[in-house]
């Protein structure tokens, strides 16, 4: 948890930066609308750039076939004119009403004030997924870690990493010089991780400096919270004990809904409802596009997410300039947007 | 067409038809069978469509691609009878399919 630092004001606040998050930067930049964005990843795209960056989108209007990272990258250049900020790698924190507007933290210490907030959060963030041994909870925090804060935290423990990531791999090498011990617990003598990574850990594993175990997560010993063993499942089922002060397990993400669901918002099993013609939520103020909102007909598709940013935009516009009329333009024709667009 | 059958962990079986050419984890979806997330939709990406594939079929079906035994390691109680639903497509061979949904998909 880091300071927080002091308050930075724009007009909306986009919660992901996927191809719909991104898009309703152009769509509210057309209508004079800033934007900040937020994304728990550190990379924009969402799932197209976490879960399939190399696969052919047949859909996309006009684009025959585009891959999911073309596609993202197209939407950067598109929405370049209008300077979003983005705030990549933190999570929500909090949302409150401040200054007739919100004020929305985020864990990274990051505090934006802004008149409206657009959840464009997908199938919601991006969580670690949690290994299902039983009482797990209990040691999240204490010695259940899915990610370091700080690695001076581990030193002279007993560490087990799970998984063979390149998370598993990069955490087995910042942890070796700090840890008393550390043990790779992995389901084959393979990994996905990086070529390089899995040589340097076998050279450590050779120079007695590390040990890998070749098995999977069975289940987990110790009290109050405190880990005292990791106790380790080979493939013909017979069981052995690792000691252990900590565990760490990478076995990738899930979508979760995450704090959006603490807002006080009408759900719709897991998803937000909206209105279809503003696309806003139960709460004035908040709107919700793209596979994240629900409505009768919903269909989940880049491109219905795309015409809610358009319908969205025009409602966040009253909210944000209330005085102002919305004259309907064209791209195409109009001179003012040319200005905007930097192509006059 | 070709039937499979879904085992859930308590033995809940589900038979159904399965289209030629269709994955056993669209099979399952189209059919409401539970137990099967498929979060990422079939793109070999996040291991929730993982299933234990009846031994009897094994020699049947193509083995693991490279991507699916790396996507497999983000399984949990990866057995070696463990593959990916949305990299098995149905065939004719596959009549009579049996598969079994592990009781947690990471989710």
């Amino acid at each position: 948890m880091s300071e927080p630092n002091a308050p930075i004001a724009t007009d909306a606040i986009i919660i992901g930066a996927g191809p719909v998050g991104l898009f309703a930067v152009f769509e509210l930049g057309l209508l004079d609308i800033k934007c900040h964005l937020v994304d728990i990843q550190d990379k924009v795209g969402g799932q197209c750039a976490e879960l399939y960056p190399e696969k052919p989108i047949y859909d996309i209007p006009a684009w025959p076939t585009i891959s999911a990272q073309d596609l993202i990258g197209k939407l950067m250049e598109q929405i370049k004119p209008f300077a979003p900020h983005f705030h990549l790698g933190e999570r929500v924190d909090g949302l409150a009403r401040a200054n007739g507007g919100f004020r929305l933290t985020t864990d990274a210490g990051s505090v934006i004030d802004a008149k409206v907030v657009v959840i464009a959060a997908g199938g919601g963030s991006f969580e670690p997924k949690r290994p299902p041994l039983a009482g797990i909870e209990g040691y999240e925090g204490s010695s259940v870690f899915y990610s370091v804060r700080k690695i001076e935290a581990f030193r002279g423990k007993s560490v087990v990493i799970a998984g063979g990531g390149d998370s598993a791999l990069d955490w087995v090498h910042n942890l070796v010089p700090v840890a008393k011990r550390v043990t790779l617990l992995h389901r084959r003598d393979q990994f996905r991780a990086a070529p390089d990574g899995v040589n340097r850990m076998k050279a450590l594993v050779n120079e007695g400096k590390m040990e890998f175990s070749l098995g999977q997560l069975h289940a987990l010993e110790g009290e109050g919270g405190k880990l005292a063993r990791v106790i380790a499942k080979r493939d013909d089922n017979s069981t052995f004990p690792i000691e252990a002060d900590a565990l760490l397990p990478f076995f990738g993400l899930t979508m979760k809904l995450g704090p959006v669901a603490n807002w006080g918002l009408n759900l719709y099993e897991e998803r937000i409802e909206v209105d279809t013609v503003t696309f806003a939520t139960s709460a004035p103020g908040i709107f919700a596009i793209g596979d994240i909102n629900h409505y009768p007909g919903k269909l989940k598709l880049i491109l219905s997410g795309f015409h809610e940013a358009a319908l969205m935009s025009q409602a966040a516009s009253k909210i944000v300039y209330p005085d102002k009329k919305i004259v309907f333009q064209y791209t195409t024709t109009s001179s003012s947007i040319h200005k905007k667009l930097g192509v006059s | 067409m070709p039937k499979i059958t879904y085992i859930e962990p308590d033995g809940t079986a589900r038979t159904v038809e399965a289209e030629i050419g269709a994955t056993v984890m669209e099979t399952a979806l189209k059919n409401d069978v539970p137990g099967i997330v498929a979060e990422c939709g079939g793109a070999c990406s996040c291991a929730t469509c993982h299933v234990y594939v009846d031994e009897a079929f094994a020699a049947k079906i193509e083995p693991p691609s490279p991507m699916e035994e790396d996507m497999l390691d983000f399984a949990f109680e990866v057995k070696p009878n463990s593959r990916l639903s949305c990299q098995i497509k149905v065939t004719d061979a596959l009549d009579g399919l049996i598969v079994r949904t592990p009781g947690y998909q990471g989710r």
